[in-house]
């Protein structure tokens, strides 16, 4: 076990704590323990499997936010070669809460824009809890531009609370900074793919999150709203965050769903922070992959393909007869025939 | 396809004002009381001091369309609790609620008109309306306004006002913000004109999508207008907030609007607009 447990994982511990006092005890005395040992053993094994195989969306959100978990600079470290930061949006400054630059991808030359989150303070100071401001996402589009230009593809590491809320934030317009990446993402003539590695925070996840393919981690959450300020809105208290985090539907499996993302990309038992090799190596098979597949395409094709899937998203009900809950985009019929019905 | 017309327009607004409750307001820019007649007659502006009061989505497409030729869209499309939100209220009440509040079916109304003989697709969101969060409904009436602008080559008219998403909907919500955008870049494709209007007050997710890719941006006066809320950004900060933080004026001053325009002469401000950018010399 690590040295930063979560709540939901105190039962393993305890066990593993015992097992080391059977360990302990059995050498003291010169003792034979070990059918005592092994049945301990497979007691924590059934036990951790029965954690991680039933975490609710609260323990998702926890272990999306564990200070352990590897970081976007640790993905471009092994899965990735050849990293040149790139720094600055030629306007205002360098925005810390985004590095990106050019990486390659096995032999293919990217452009990678990320959010980046600390350990500690000094470094929490620096990037700003992976917090960006518009200089962030003006450089992503500075960026997006130069891999345009040279035919790269543009991948994303998504890792955010969300855009940062401060005065110049404002003066510099934050919206602004999004909204244009959101058009344009939609608009760019290179592949693209995104992922959310951790925490996806509403609009400043998604102001880099518009992509042929939007992959999730396992335990990574994307939602419109963090569980907290959900929950002092709905409950006018945050301590229904993990009621907020079930409702809001915003894990990898509910995303997968909702048609919100295309992939989940598994994570270690346990979570990511458990096994950063492997948990790299993961997400650097799951970009090849999807790399390959978008690159063999006519960039015409992904764009029309990139046009429907974010605009068919969306639940509604259209027309007389309109079921509660029924899927709806399907029954779209001419509007023009509707006629009057009118609220 | 929904068709109202001014006179029902008007009968409707008559109803409103023959209510006995509210017929005298304080205006919060004078502190004077206003009667809710003068206010009617005055496209909800304080006749004594220029302040702007909420106007209702019809009120706006009667002040802003040559009579008679709105044409309401997508009207019976409805939010459905996809999610099945439960918190204090259920979503489904809540939708309820405000649909016997306002007579609105959501928070926008969408369709096309004429702007001084100027068509255009147009999308007025209505405050009143659960904050005008923007949900799927919503997403999709503005982003079929677009697409029938691009369809039949048209300029596209947005009036925002918005609370942000609409949480009931969870990331269906979220991604209306990159549907609308995406629609946006296709219209800007075919190099058709699309006027942004940014009533009080336009925030977070609309403002940071297509509220904010408007060719020309414009305001109406001391209109709240921004990302995150001033509590929000008060608590995260610890700083005291500028003087008119998030106001119209700050934005103008900050250089991120065109220009602000009073409710009155909006009309012809955006007609001059559609002038300029509809001349093919
Ligand atoms: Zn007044």
């Amino acid at each position: 076990m690590d040295s930063q447990p979560l709540d939901f994982e105190k039962p393993i511990l305890e066990l593993q704590r015992r097992l080391q006092d059977l360990k302990n005890h059995s050498n003291e005395h010169e003792l034979d323990f070990d059918s005592e040992v092994e049945a301990m053993e497979n007691k924590i094994r059934e036990t951790r499997r029965e954690i991680y195989e039933h975490l609710t969306a609260w323990q998702r959100v926890q272990l999306a936010r564990h200070i352990q978990r590897p970081f976007a600079l640790d993905y471009i470290a092994r899965c990735f070669t050849e990293w040149v930061e790139l720094h600055g949006d030629r306007v205002f400054g360098d925005d810390k809460a985004m590095p990106s630059g050019l990486a390659k991808l096995g032999s293919h030359r990217c452009v990678v824009i990320t959010h980046q989150k600390g350990r500690d303070t000094k470094e929490n100071v620096k990037r700003n809890f992976g917090c960006a401001h518009p200089e962030g996402y003006r450089k992503a589009l500075r960026l997006m531009r130069l891999a345009e230009k040279f035919g790269m593809p543009v991948i994303s590491l998504i890792d955010t609370p969300g855009a940062f809320p401060g005065i110049g934030s404002e003066e510099r317009h934050i919206s602004e900074a999004i909204a244009v990446n959101l058009r344009e993402m939609m608009n760019l003539r290179v592949p693209s793919i995104a992922v959310v590695i951790g925490e996806g925070g509403s609009g400043g996840a998604l102001g880099i999150g518009v992509a042929d393919r939007v992959l999730i981690l396992e335990n990574a959450y994307y939602s419109v709203i963090s569980p907290e300020a959900c929950s002092a809105i709905l409950w006018k208290d945050r301590r229904h965050a993990p009621e907020a985090a079930e409702a809001l539907k915003l894990t990898a499996q509910d995303l997968i769903g909702l048609g919100v993302v295309d992939e989940i990309v598994p994570e270690p038992e346990g979570g990511a922070h458990r096994d950063h090799d492997l948990a790299t190596a993961n997400l650097g098979t799951a970009l090849r992959q999807n790399l390959e597949r978008l690159i063999a395409q006519p960039i015409g094709e992904l764009m029309q393909k990139r046009y429907e899937k974010f605009r068919k998203l969306g639940k509604f009900t259209e027309g007389d007869i309109a079921p509660e809950g029924a899927p709806l985009q399907e029954t779209i019929h001419s509007r023009e025939q509707t006629s009057d019905k009118s609220a | 396809m929904a068709i109202f017309k001014r006179p029902a327009l008007k009968t409707q607004s008559r109803k409103k004002r023959e209510m006995p409750q509210g017929l005298w307001q304080k205006c919060p820019g004078c502190s004077e009381v206003v009667h809710e007649i003068e206010l009617a007659q005055n496209q909800r502006v304080c006749p004594r001091c220029d302040y702007h009061f909420a106007q209702s989505a019809k009120e706006r497409i009667e002040n802003l369309l040559d009579p008679e030729s709105f044409v309401e869209r997508d009207a019976d499309l409805r939010s459905v609790d996809t999610l099945q939100f439960q918190g204090m209220a259920t979503y489904k009440d809540r939708l309820l609620k405000y649909q016997n509040l306002t007579g609105l079916t959501d928070a926008v109304l969408s369709g096309h008109g004429m702007i001084e003989g100027y068509k255009v697709a147009i999308a007025v969101m209505d405050f009143s309306f659960l904050a005008a969060t923007m949900g799927s409904v919503v997403g999709e009436r503005i982003t079929r306004t677009i697409e029938y602008g691009t369809a039949n080559r048209c300029a596209i008219v947005i009036v925002s006002a918005s609370g942000g998403a609409r949480m009931y909907e969870g990331m269906l919500s979220l991604m209306q913000m990159a549907k609308t955008s995406g629609a946006l870049a296709r219209h800007a494709c075919e190099r058709l004109p699309y006027i942004s209007v940014l009533t009080n007050p336009t925030t977070a997710g609309v403002m940071a999508s297509f509220a904010s890719l408007g060719d020309v941006i414009i305001a109406e006066p001391k209109s709240m207008i921004g990302f995150a809320g001033p509590r929000v950004i008060k608590e995260t900060t610890h700083q005291d907030l500028p003087e008119g933080f998030q106001t119209a004026e700050f934005l103008e001053e900050h250089g991120l609007i065109d220009a602000i325009v009073h409710r009155k002469k909006m009309r012809a401000q955006i007609s001059q607009f559609l002038s300029y950018f509809s001349s093919t010399s």
